[in-house]
């Protein structure tokens, strides 16, 4: 019976994010999920990138992936909630990212009160010992009234 | 620099095209679909509504990485454009070289609404090697932001004059 739950859940979260449309748009994919974590990857893509000279993504992709792995993290937590919306994200970035590899986002959902979720994420290219960037965002927390 | 008698033409189409060669510069601009206001030089980053920047679609709202990767254009093109402002009006254009991002905050203030969206940024402070810059961004009422942002940029390295 609580697996039936569980994997509701994650099955949830899941469609959560495969129903965003710029989560589609940067062609972003979830490859792990857990209570209260996900892992969202992205393509290198010529179109996202921020400074031609070098080919380096730009920093708001990066900032769009770590904001959607945050929302799945958020959105698979025990809690279960029903919807999320970000409230505030500081990201700090690190390195640029190597262009060419793909950028994964691991983000944890640390915490949670009845209205808010805390999420750590970090952001890394194919050398996953160097963050290309770090983040702390919080979220609203939307819970079922039944 | 551009001095009085200057045509008016000849004035806004060295900057036009100033401008254009900088958002051009940027693929990730084109992506979001994100194009510039020019009154003199004050910049406002317009980010037309497109089906593909919704987040949820239930709301439906702006993803919030839209809203922080808008912020953060506005940011580096103001930096980018008030650096190279004198330059540009002095006839001596220099390369484009932009800012890097440090560190990005935005404070998600409401949900971003399935409309047009602009920003405005402006430098606190713009040192030698550092920046400081403050974005809002609103959409149908300019006293109502639905989303603030600050930001920390490394500045590109200026080739030292010989003098």
């Amino acid at each position: 019976m609580d697996e039936t739950t569980e994997q509701q859940t994650l099955r949830g979260a899941r469609q959560f994010i495969a129903a965003l449309p710029h989560a589609r748009a940067l062609a972003m994919d979830v490859t792990d999920l857990g209570h209260g974590f996900a892992t969202v990857t992205m393509p290198w893509d010529a179109r996202l990138v921020g400074d031609p000279a070098t080919g380096v993504l730009h920093g708001g992709a990066v900032s769009a992936l770590m904001d959607t792995a945050s929302g799945a993290a958020v959105m698979c937590h025990p809690a279960a909630p029903t919807s999320t919306a970000t409230l505030g994200l500081r990201v700090d970035y690190m390195r640029p990212a190597t262009p060419g590899q793909p950028i994964t986002a691991r983000a944890v959902c640390h915490h949670v009160t009845r209205n808010v979720a805390f999420v750590r994420v970090t952001a890394t290219d194919l050398d996953e010992q160097r963050p290309v960037a770090m983040g702390t965002g919080t979220f609203t927390l939307d819970r079922s009234t039944l | 620099m551009s001095d009085a008698s200057e045509p008016v033409g000849v004035v806004k189409s060295r900057r036009d095209a100033a401008l254009a060669a900088l958002v051009a510069g940027v693929p990730y601009i084109s992506f979001l679909g994100i194009r510039f206001d020019r009154r003199g030089d004050e910049l406002t980053a317009v980010l037309p509504f497109d089906a593909m920047l919704i987040g949820n679609p239930m709301i439906p709202a702006l993803h919030g990485g839209v809203t922080a990767a808008f912020m953060e254009v506005a940011a580096i093109m103001e930096l980018a454009w008030s650096s190279q402002w004198a330059g540009m009006e002095a006839g001596v254009p220099g390369d484009i070289r932009l800012p890097k991002t440090i560190d990005f905050n935005v404070d998600y203030l409401r949900s971003g609404l399935p409309r047009d969206a602009y920003a405005r940024a402006v430098v606190t402070r713009s040192g030698r090697r550092f920046a400081s810059v403050q974005v809002q961004a609103w959409q149908d009422n300019r006293a109502k932001p639905f989303a603030l942002a600050s930001a920390h940029f490394l500045m590109p390295e200026q080739a030292e004059g010989t003098g």
